[in-house]
């Protein structure tokens, strides 16, 4: 069998540095499968996130050979296996150790993100009514299963940093979602412009490129938001309207 | 020297942040209670967010022939009546108000023409009763109810593993564990604990179950003094990947074969046609004409032989690789690109009805499933016993000691039927959340004994220690080779024999487990976090087998091929399993609840 070898980020809060581990490299293997031989032959203490293997619960995340993946979703056989394939933690978040990041922000982003907040139902018996193409676009943003990999791009957080004041691309699909919902009646628009940072978004779709589910993350969550926000803050004869009716 | 351990207090603290977990923290939450939630990895990356096919609800939307009794009977017979009759019951009636409230908090089903929650056929329901978001409707449930959680005062404590549960005069009173980003150790003193941990999938070596599925919860609940039951029955799902290798175990949902999906051998025979068990003839298609219909939603027609009860198709799936009839690898062929035939725009529907599927070939196999069949093959997938429980309460014999979902046992009998456990997440986490708040209500806090907390560090340290010595064991190698061995002695198809040579492995094993060491650091180790979860899966792993050896008959998900028929003996009684006085597994024989007149009447109308 071919050997492979994998340069990996070691280390926590007191440094990093890459480590070349090499390990046998047999048939469908993914990245995380790779990791896991090496944890299982010569490092036992390698620190990584996985829990599905499968591409659905957005745990795995890194860069691999400088581009943000899903470790059990990138085949060896889709990477150059003649030089040092690199495995890195993501950049837009403080390492804990090795490929683990700390993306607690994320969770904290979210709480502030107004809940759902339904129409009265529709039916006697407590239920909605809702047709297929209604909630196609909203079903699409939906997919989204928390990998990250979108915040770990955005120049925005990734080089500016501006974590205080931007929540980053995947909170832009989770509130569009909720923006979209049929049934939503709560308004978001007010905290996208002052508190969420959408303004700094400068639609680059690096985010879009990145997400694993194949979200349009720019084009149908981001770019409709900020239309929203434009036709809410910026068209003058709403503005007046605003004012006058308070 | 004493090491520092954090103590943390709540009213309830939910032990998993799977489905069961998170509805039992919301419920227990909105009554006042002080709520702690604990969980293994991120939120939202449990095991629930996995699910592919859908929740089991009568709704009645796509046909409204369905009701809570068809639901019942329908659950009752795939647990070849081996089921807690009353949790059956709660489960069917509570169904479709627990899935309608997720959809009052944000969830977003697929739809019906007249745009309420679409429903989907799936192997033992007689109705299409499957709420769904295409295939991942797991997602669906555990982001709407994380996103409704968090703003409820729910603590979360992320990545941190309990280790064991703490008593005092006989009644619940905390949890010990450990943070894995630190590996710093937390007491949570709480009067009423809700386990909601998930299965046991890990045990075996080919599965659908992630790393967490170590059976952590039933060891827990067990070494705390509850009982366990109905440990024999393992569910193999019939259809996870074969090929490659690395991605061998990962499920195949049952929403390829309720969508049309056919399961041929190497010579295209769709073999399930040649083995229908009797009490199912009636009810199933005898031609493939019908049983395409059926998969279309005609409701005069019988479903296909595909949608039998998982462990039947399991089996012959068995039969034919046995038989060399599989697939290249190992096998067999699950076909769902055929139905170009028949509809126009196949690939297309496909694409949107199955998307995950399409992707997780396409991505990990390099397969197109529009245009080309599927290697197949079984699976370890589910785990129907468990803690048993109170129906109503969820509570387990231990005062204060609940559990909920996978992890307890009852609802399910002998066979669980697809998309019946995201539904008994839902009904029974939200009852456990009740009950455990009012238990809670009701107590005064106990202290801590201090001296057991020191005990368990010393322990819980104790594999660093063993760092360099002689003869010291790699966790990763003890927990392989335990997987190896079940897969092989106690797996689908069981024999005495085997069996006994199980037990004798397992001793040898736990002797190896022992010596079990570790290199490092306690930041993230994840050989630390394994050789810690080694105790609780030889203690999942000796329940399974002890109560696999001595069912002596086949009924459900338990296979013996020395004892291939169903008897009325074995009727009669689950299987028990406790913690004798010596501390060993000692094995009793639980007489079934009875069932009321108006159970048997159901039942008797529904045969
Ligand atoms: C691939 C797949 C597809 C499935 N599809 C369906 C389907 O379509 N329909 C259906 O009804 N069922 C399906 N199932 C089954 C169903 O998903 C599971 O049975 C269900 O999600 C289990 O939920 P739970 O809440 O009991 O536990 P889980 O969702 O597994 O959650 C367990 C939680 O417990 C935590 N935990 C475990 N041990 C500890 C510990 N020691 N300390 C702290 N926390 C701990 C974990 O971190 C996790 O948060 C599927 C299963 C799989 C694997
Ligand atoms: S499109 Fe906007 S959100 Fe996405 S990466 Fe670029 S700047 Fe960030
Ligand atoms: S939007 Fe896509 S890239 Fe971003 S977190 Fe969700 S799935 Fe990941
Ligand atoms: S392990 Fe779940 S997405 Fe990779």
């Amino acid at each position: 069998m071919a050997k492979a070898t994998f340069r990996i980020t070691r280390g926590g809060k007191d440094g990093l540095k890459p480590v070349d581990y090499t390990t046998e490299v047999g048939e469908g293997m993914v990245v995380l499968d790779a990791v896991h031989q090496i944890q299982a032959e010569s490092a036992p203490d390698l620190a990584v996130r996985w829990n599905c293997k499968a591409g659905k619960c957005g745990s795995c995340s890194a860069e691999v050979n400088g581009m943000p993946k899903l470790m059990c979703m990138t085949r060896l056989t889709d990477l150059n296996l003649d030089e040092p394939v690199t495995i890195e933690p993501m950049r837009a978040f403080p390492v804990i150790r090795d490929l683990v990041t700390d993306v607690s922000w994320n969770f904290e982003v979210k709480k502030r993100i107004k809940k759902f907040k339904p129409r009265a139902p529709d039916a006697p018996d407590g239920t909605w009514r809702m047709s297929q193409v209604d909630v196609d676009r909203v079903q699409e943003f939906r997919k989204c299963i928390e990998c990250f990999l979108c915040q770990d791009v955005c120049h925005v957080l990734r080089d500016h940093h501006k974590h205080d004041e931007f929540i980053g691309p995947r909170f832009f699909v989770y509130t569009a979602a909720l923006e979209m919902h049929p049934l939503d009646v709560e308004d978001r628009l007010g905290d996208l412009r002052k508190t969420d940072g959408l303004g700094y978004c400068n639609i680059t779709k690096c985010c879009t490129k990145v997400c694993p589910e194949n979200i349009t993350i720019t084009d149908n969550a981001i770019i409709p938001l900020k239309e929203r926000v434009v036709d809410r803050f910026f068209d003058p004869l709403r503005a007046l309207i605003s004012k006058v009716t308070g | 020297m004493k090491t520092e351990v954090q103590i943390i207090e709540h009213d309830v603290l939910v032990i998993g942040a799977g489905g069961a977990g998170l509805r039992a923290a919301i419920e227990a939450s909105a009554t006042g209670a002080r709520v702690g939630l604990v969980c293994k990895s991120l939120l939202g990356k449990a095991h629930t967010v996995m699910a592919e096919g859908g929740m089991a609800a009568s709704l009645g939307n796509v046909d409204d022939r369905d009701n809570w009794r068809v639901h019942f009977a329908d659950t009752m017979r795939g647990g070849q009546y081996l089921n807690n009759p009353l949790m059956a019951e709660f489960h069917a009636k509570e169904a479709p108000a627990r899935v309608n409230e997720l959809e009052a908090w944000g969830a977003v089903f697929d739809r019906t023409k007249d745009g309420r929650i679409l429903q989907r056929n799936f192997g033992g329901h007689r109705y299409p009763r499957l709420a769904h978001v295409g295939d991942r409707t797991g997602l669906e449930m555990i982001r709407t109810l994380q996103d409704h959680g968090i703003h409820q005062g729910i603590d979360v404590h992320m990545e941190c593993t309990v280790v064991e549960i703490l008593k005092e005069g006989g009644r619940v009173c905390g949890a010990f564990a450990y943070d894995r980003e630190r590996g710093r150790f937390r007491v949570f003193k709480a009067p009423a604990i809700v386990i909601a941990t998930g299965g046991i999938g890990r045990a075996f070596k080919i599965t659908s179950n992630s790393w967490e599925y170590t059976g952590d919860g039933q060891a827990l609940a067990y070494r705390a003094g509850a009982e366990l039951m109905d440990m024999e029955f393992v569910q193999f799902h019939p259809t996870g990947m074969v090929w490659p290798p690395s991605v061998r175990g990962i499920l195949v949902t049952e929403g390829v074969r309720g969508e049309g999906g056919v399961l041929r051998n190497k010579d295209g025979r769709r073999f399930m046609f040649d083995d229908i068990p009797e009490n199912y003839k009636s009810s199933t298609a005898d031609n493939e004409e019908e049983g395409w219909s059926y998969t279309q939603g005609d409701k005069n027609s019988r479903r296909p032989p595909e949608l039998l009860t998982r462990d039947h198709v399991a089996r012959c799936i068995v039969r034919e690789i046995k038989a060399g009839r599989g697939s290249p690898h190992g096998g067999v062929f699950l076909d769902i690109s055929w139905i170009k035939e028949r509809l126009k725009n196949a690939p297309e529907h496909i694409k949107k009805k199955l998307p995950s599927m399409y992707h997780q070939f396409k991505q990990l196999a390099g397969l197109d499933i529009t245009t080309e069949p599927m290697e197949v093959g079984p699976t370890t997938h589910y785990v129907m016993g468990g803690v048993r429980v109170d129906p109503t309460t969820q509570m387990s014999r231990v005062a204060g000691l609940f559990a909920a979902g996978e992890s307890a046992a009852g609802l399910h009998g002998a066979n669980r039927l697809g998309g019946n456990s995201l539904s008994d997440l839902l009904v029974f986490g939200k009852r456990a959340g009740e009950y455990a708040a009012k238990y809670a209500k009701e107590q005064k806090a106990l202290a801590v004994n201090e001296s057991q907390v020191e005990e368990l560090v010393r322990k819980t340290l104790e594999p660093f220690e063993r760092s360099g010595t002689a003869g010291a064991e790699n966790a990763f190698v003890v927990q392989a080779a335990l997987q190896e061995m079940m897969q092989e002695l106690v797996g689908i198809v069981r024999t005495d024999a085997e069996m006994r040579r199980a037990i004798e492995g397992l001793k040898v094993l736990r002797q190896r487990a022992k010596k079990v060491s570790v290199e490092g650091h306690r930041e993230f180790n994840p050989g630390w976090h394994t050789a810690l979860e080694l105790e609780n899966l030889l203690t999942v792993a000796e329940a399974v087998t002890i109560c696999a050896l001595e069912r002596q008959e086949s009924r459900g998900a338990h296979f013996r091929d020395d004892f291939p028929k169903k008897s009325d003996t074995w009727s009669t009684f689950n299987l028990g399993i406790e913690r004798g006085g010596d501390g060993e597994m000692k094995l009793s024989r639980v007489p079934l609840p009875p069932m009321t007149d108006e159970h048997k009447k159901i039942i008797a109308e529904m045969a």
